[in-house]
């Protein structure tokens, strides 16, 4: 083990030279378990376990990946209040070097406008420290699913603008070239740009890694950096929170569940001729007219 | 490099939490280590929490833990296909300023125990699995390996609070198989229904009486078994739960006593357009006094579940599990303070302190329970049937003279058992299993 230690660099040396990356996460409530309340139809929340919006954690990987390759840090960045420290702590578990929330009471109630404007000024205070080269979210969140906040930090901040990155090919600091592969309609483009950018990386793309046993204690014990929206930096408070937010909810409500529910078709000991005779019956059973055209184009076959 | 504590604690469950709790308090380095995603991401119980124990590690815990309901009533009801024969109990006087016993739900409940234990300046780590102990050459044990990249961790003891089915303790052959007749399979489900249709149901005041109904008899169709109903804020937890070695032998899916329970002519009213909201199983330990495993030894200690701390007839195991993590823990505090070793014969005081304490004095008193009960299933349901038909003949009014009748439900009790001499001989087994 120490001859490999020998060999690499400094890590705090490293760090400093190397890339300054940083992911924006949300915790988001685990919409898979999330309930509508069936009398108010609201949205119930209370005892739903939160977890970092999925998409984010694809981020997050690929930002360690190129950590791990060119040297750098990762440092996680979330406004939420202040129970988003479990989020960023998991983050910290997963790998990622920092942490800084952005809570203040005043942010509560954004939409994406709002939102974007409170994290660029946190980024660009990160920046002041030592200029940021990748900024990476996740194509969107699983609760609000704009996918705007991404683009809007990238508007606000004067970056190049990434979205739905399926792979980034190539980073190269010295001349401050990226190149990605970005999913688009009809197929992938390979996109070069600029350092600094912001990137948003689509689903699927990685596989997030487990951290290790050192990473779940520093993860433990990290005090979290905590910021208000003056330790941030944030300039207009008439920006921020519910204040700062033109999106107005108008109505919430759950969809009517369907009136059919799937039928289930019993494999047994049925051959698979027997079982796709069974779902054709059970498909023409619902779909007369569909049998009854099939039958029709059937005999004009047979006739000819 | 392996990063060293005073004592690491596998498991944050009641029994793990607590001995966590009380170490941290202390002042001595403490890692936990829990396999869920977060504590209590994977605990199970029904769930009612007993007051005492838990106020003796935090006293102020009525001002913080998520609680549901104080229980100002109890019921017991004997249970045949289409009837109840209840007794029910409720009083005023639990309704005091420090209740003790609520109904509680055990995901955020163990949320904010864990979190205790946390500000009490425990290490925590969640979603990461012990796989194993590390011995050193003496065979003591050391600390433990995990599911995750890394050295080992160490520490001078390793308490083992890791639940009914612990694997750690067992691969290191700390403890034996569980045997299926020694342990009991129940499933539940939380059911959702608002807060004010839970307080008419149950003739409740307020929102924060409850009423636990304990159910016995058909419910268990015909293995040894029992059921619950307990009222939770805005949800009702349904469960049965029979030995694993009977469910063994019948075949019957656990599902379908929980549904036959559910349809119970007694049991749908109370549940009635209740949305299920959760579906769980568990192990629940009941081999009792017997079946308790080696507790302790050089550098390890087994709290809770994991050594078989169940009282199944009163149905105590969150607050053995406290108090035995809180038993250990002090044993490992007093040694620190002494400048001890974590040894066997050091760590045996935890042992000592477990007889002096109610756990191993109650443990022993209902020793033959366990036996009596699997190898006389009938009592638990000749009787109810036998009570229930009593109750229909002496209250339907007919031409049957008083006399008549009487004779009738003593003819018809003696037959269920085939004799007077059996119901005796049931009687006075079930008072030795008791005494």
């Amino acid at each position: 083990m120490d001859a490999v230690y020998d060999q690499e660099p400094d890590p705090n040396e490293g760090a400093a030279r190397g890339l300054n990356l940083v992911v924006c996460i949300k915790q988001v409530p685990d919409s898979a378990q999330i309930r509508v309340h069936p009398v108010t139809n609201t949205i119930m929340r209370q005892g739903v376990p939160t977890i970092i919006n999925p998409y984010d954690l694809f981020a997050l990987e690929e930002a360690m990946r190129l950590r791990d390759q060119y040297g750098g840090e990762v440092t996680v960045l979330s406004m939420g209040p202040p129970m988003a420290e479990e989020a960023l702590r998991r983050a910290l578990g997963l790998g990622a070097d920092k942490a800084v929330l952005i809570t203040d009471r005043r942010f509560a109630g954004a939409d994406t406008l709002a939102t974007s404007y409170a994290l660029a000024a946190a980024l660009t205070k990160l920046g002041s420290e030592r200029p940021i080269d990748v900024v990476f979210t996740g194509k969107q969140t699983i609760d609000g699913d704009t996918a705007q906040v991404g683009p809007g930090i990238a508007r606000r901040l004067g970056l190049e603008q990434l979205t739905y990155v399926a792979a980034i090919d190539m980073l190269d600091r010295a001349t401050g070239e990226i190149v990605v592969r970005r999913r688009a309609e009809g197929g992938l483009q390979v996109l070069s740009s600029r350092l600094p950018c912001l990137v948003t990386v689509l689903e699927g793309v990685n596989e997030v890694r487990r951290g290790s046993i050192d990473d779940m204690l520093r993860a433990a014990r990290a005090e979290i950096t905590t910021w208000s929206a003056a330790d941030a930096g944030v300039e207009d408070l008439q920006k921020c929170g519910l204040r700062g937010s033109p999106t107005v909810v108008k109505r919430v409500f759950a969809p009517t569940p369907r009136e059919e529910s799937a039928e289930m078709v019993a494999v047994d000991h049925k051959r698979p001729k027997q079982i796709a005779d069974a779902v054709l019956d059970l498909i023409f059973a619902h779909q007369p007219k569909l049998e009854a055209q099939l039958e029709a184009a059937t005999r004009r076959e047979v006739s000819r | 490099m392996s990063q060293h504590f005073d004592a690491i604690v596998v498991g944050a469950g009641p029994a793990g939490n607590a001995a966590a709790y009380v170490m941290a308090k202390a002042g001595l380095s403490v890692l936990q280590i829990e396999r869920g995603e977060t504590a209590g991401a994977k605990n199970v119980q029904g769930a009612i929490l007993y007051a005492d124990a838990l106020e003796r590690i935090i006293p102020e815990f009525r001002d913080e833990a998520p609680l549901e309901r104080h229980v100002v009533e109890q019921r017991v009801w004997l249970l045949d296909e289409r009837s109840h024969t209840g007794m029910h109990y409720r009083s005023d006087a639990f309704n005091e300023d420090r209740p003790n016993r609520y109904t509680i739900l055990r995901a955020p409940f163990d949320q904010w125990f864990a979190s205790k234990v946390r500000e009490a300046g425990a290490v925590q780590i969640t979603d990461t699995t012990v796989t194993g102990l590390v011995r050193d050459d003496d065979n003591r044990v050391i600390g433990v390996e995990t599911d995750r990249d890394g050295a080992p961790l160490l520490a001078d003891v390793v308490v083992l609070g890791e639940g009914v089915n612990g694997l750690v303790g067992r691969r290191a052959g700390l403890r034996p198989e569980l045997d299926p007749a020694h342990v009991a399979l129940a499933v539940k489900e939380t059911i959702f229904l608002s807060e004010e249709v839970v307080q008419e149901r149950f003739n409740l005041e307020g929102e924060d009486d409850g009423v636990v109904i304990e159910l016995m008899g058909d419910v268990s169709a015909g293995m040894v078994g029992t059921g619950f109903l307990y009222t939770n804020r805005e949800s009702i937890s349904l469960g049965v739960g029979c030995l694993l070695a009977n469910f063994q032998e019948t075949q019957i899916p656990a599902y379908v006593l929980l549904d036959r329970l559910k349809a119970h002519p007694s049991v749908a009213p109370l549940i009635r357009d209740g949305e299920t909201r959760e579906y769980v199983a568990h192990l629940i330990p009941e081999g009792g006094y017997d079946a308790i495993p080696r507790l302790a030894g050089d550098g390890w200690l087994v709290v809770g579940d994991a050594g078989q701390f169940v009282n199944s007839a009163h149905r105590e195991g969150s607050n053995l599990a406290m108090t035995t993590g809180r038993l250990a823990a002090e044993t490992v505090v007093a040694l620190k303070h002494e400048g001890l070793a974590c040894s066997a014969a050091h760590l045996a005081r935890y042992r000592q302190a477990l007889e002096q304490s109610f756990v191993m004095k109650d443990m022993r008193k209902y020793r033959r329970l366990p036996g009596i009960l699997h190898n006389n299933k009938h009592l638990l349901t000749t009787y109810p049937r036998a009570i229930s038909q009593a109750m229909q003949s002496f209250l339907r009014v007919d031409d049957v003279d008083k006399r008549a009748k009487e004779r009738r439900m003593l003819g018809q009790f003696r037959q269920a058992r085939g004799g007077w001499r059996h119901i005796f001989m049931d009687a006075l087994k079930m008072a030795r299993a008791w005494r």
